[in-house]
């Protein structure tokens, strides 16, 4: 017990890991900002499986990158856009969407295995495309996840109120002359930038932690359309600094420490929402009956 | 006099081979309610969308005071049917309203006092103060589709189109929201066209009724269309109009949906 509990936390020399850290923690807060944003379209196009899909197909980008030495970043954005890209076009309906990303979600995990499977260097990097490589990020990469994490960020501030709108009312977006099928790909698109930086920190597994729960949990506590986006990302912010910082001294992966913290951010969102919920039920039946 | 909201001149429209309705002349005026009646697949809704501009005309034209339609013109307003909101999405009344006003731009749109004051000017117009800031997904029926009369009214129309927008509303709120629109178009002066399988809920409103079955139509007030010998004629099939506690009834009406399926013929009794 006392040996499970040294490897899940050690926080001696907790200094010295911070500062070579660094690069971790800031990566985090990049996905944190951009999966908590995004996130929030996500949920109100029902996306959740789609983001799943992407990451997988993204995982076999990332994973032939590797093999052929073009690149771990390079590999996983190309793998990303080209599932994004076909969801999108092929999935304009929410039924046959999930069945395109049923059908490409195991093919890309397929190739994902076999590319590793080819790959002669160390078994340590094969896992952390699936589970996260948190601690392997250097300058470069650092600075690559920054720029897409920017052009996401301000992709999707620019498209924000009339993707909102087909989001929530596409027949009266079409009507008011809002070009709704382009702003569902330039979406997705996006989509495929924010779920490649994913993989890059969470891995693929992992992505929906960061890419769906803290929005979901943000909606359970608010439906401001500024509030939630905000709640979104100060959730996935907390999940991804807070796993990394817990992780410091410990031997296992980062992961499982970011996924349990924003599935019990979730718990508790949902939990004050339930309760709120029922006091307002009391509240309601104690004016009815007077 | 006045030029019309709305002109229809020997408009044809042929969607997927087939022709919906072929020589449509109408005329809307401002302030005039305009019931839109026909069976399902008679071509209600693409009316409603080849005005939106985002069907094109097969043959003959349209204009909206007087300038070709086009998609996205701010002078029309849409009010679709009611359906169940979802509750993945952050949006509370006055949102849904904001949208109206300011959706189709880009940006984020950031709030501001005159944004604020259009947007509660909208709710008051509407009835909808009370219920600004619940989320949308916990809102009633009705009183979705009053936040919709709020949204479509954003742009200051000139003419408002309606798609079933009482479909799924229980009685009262069908009333409700239609004296609603009633006394919007009053007040403003528009032309509405109201596309409805029902024409009760809306029958003390409506000036004029379009009838369309049959790539055919009659124009009229309800008492020259909503005729037996006239609807029998337009569907050349015997069809029964009755007249009770003053509520119109159409019978045997057949459902163009199955218009070559000749066993469908009469169809069983519907509410016109």
């Amino acid at each position: 017990m006392d040996d499970w509990w040294s490897q899940l936390f050690d926080f001696s020399d907790y200094g010295a890991l911070i500062v070579l850290l660094r690069n971790s923690i800031l990566a985090g807060a990049v996905l944190g900002v951009v999966g908590g944003l995004i996130g929030v379209f996500v949920m109100s196009r029902d996306l959740a499986f789609a983001v799943h899909g992407i990451s997988e197909l993204s995982f076999a980008g990332a994973a032939a990158g590797l093999l052929l030495g073009a690149g771990v970043v390079e590999g996983s954005i190309v793998g990303s856009l080209v599932a994004a890209v076909l969801i999108g076009l092929l999935g304009t309906r929410a039924r046959d969407r999930n069945s395109i990303t049923a059908v490409l979600m195991p093919f890309g995990l397929g190739l994902g295995i076999l590319c590793l499977a080819l790959y002669p260097g160390r078994a340590a990097n094969r896992f952390g495309l699936l589970t996260g490589q948190i601690v392997a990020v250097d300058d470069p990469r650092l600075g690559a996840l920054a720029v897409i994490g920017v052009m996401v960020v301000a992709g999707l501030l620019i498209i924000w109120r009339p993707l909102t709108f087909a989001s929530v009312d596409a027949e009266v977006a079409i009507a008011r002359g809002v070009p709704v099928r382009a702003l569902s790909l330039v979406f997705m698109l996006l989509l495929g930038l924010a779920v490649a930086v994913g993989v890059q920190v969470v891995g693929a597994l992992l992505v929906l932690a960061v890419l769906v729960t803290p929005a979901a949990a943000a909606l359970r506590v608010s439906s401001s359309p500024f509030w939630v986006p905000v709640l979104s990302m100060v959730f996935a912010t907390v999940s991804l600094v807070g796993g990394i910082l817990l992780a410091l001294g410990a031997s296992v992966p980062i992961s499982p420490y970011v996924t349990t913290i924003s599935f019990l951010i979730y718990l508790v969102c949902r939990v004050s929402s339930a309760r709120r919920a029922g006091r307002e039920r009391r509240r309601g039946a104690r004016m009815g009956a007077a | 006099m006045t030029t019309p909201v709305l002109t229809l001149r020997d408009a044809e429209l042929t969607l997927g081979g087939r022709t919906l309705w072929t020589g449509l002349d109408l005329d809307v005026a401002p302030g005039e309610f305009l019931a839109v009646l026909g069976a399902n697949g008679s071509g209600k809704t693409s009316l409603l969308k080849a005005i939106l501009g985002q069907h094109r005309l097969s043959a003959g034209e349209a204009r909206l005071l007087g300038e070709p339609v086009r998609h996205g013109d701010r002078r029309i307003g849409y009010i679709p049917q009611q359906r169940r909101a979802d509750d993945r999405v952050a949006l509370r009344g006055r949102d849904l309203i904001a949208l109206g006003i300011d959706g189709h731009r880009l940006g984020p749109g950031l709030p501001t006092a005159a944004r604020r004051r259009r947007v509660d000017a909208l709710l008051a117009e509407v009835g909808a103060s009370h219920y600004a800031r619940v989320p949308v997904a916990a809102l009633s029926g009705g009183e979705q589709q009053r936040l919709r009369v709020g949204q479509s009214l954003a742009g200051d129309p000139r003419l408002l189109l309606c798609d079933e927008p009482l479909a799924s509303l229980d009685l009262r709120a069908q009333r409700a929201v239609s004296e609603l629109i009633d006394a919007r178009r009053r007040a403003r002066g528009l032309g509405v066209l109201f596309v409805t399988h029902d024409i009760n809920p809306v029958l003390a409103h409506v000036d004029r009724v379009l009838y369309l079955a049959g790539g055919r139509f009659r124009v009229g007030t309800p008492d020259e269309v909503l005729r037996s010998a006239v609807l029998s004629e337009l569907y050349s099939s015997p069809v029964d109009v009755i007249r009770a506690n003053g509520r119109i009834i159409i019978v045997g009406a057949p459902d163009e949906s199955h218009a070559h399926d000749h066993a469908h013929a009469h169809g069983p009794q519907s509410e016109a």
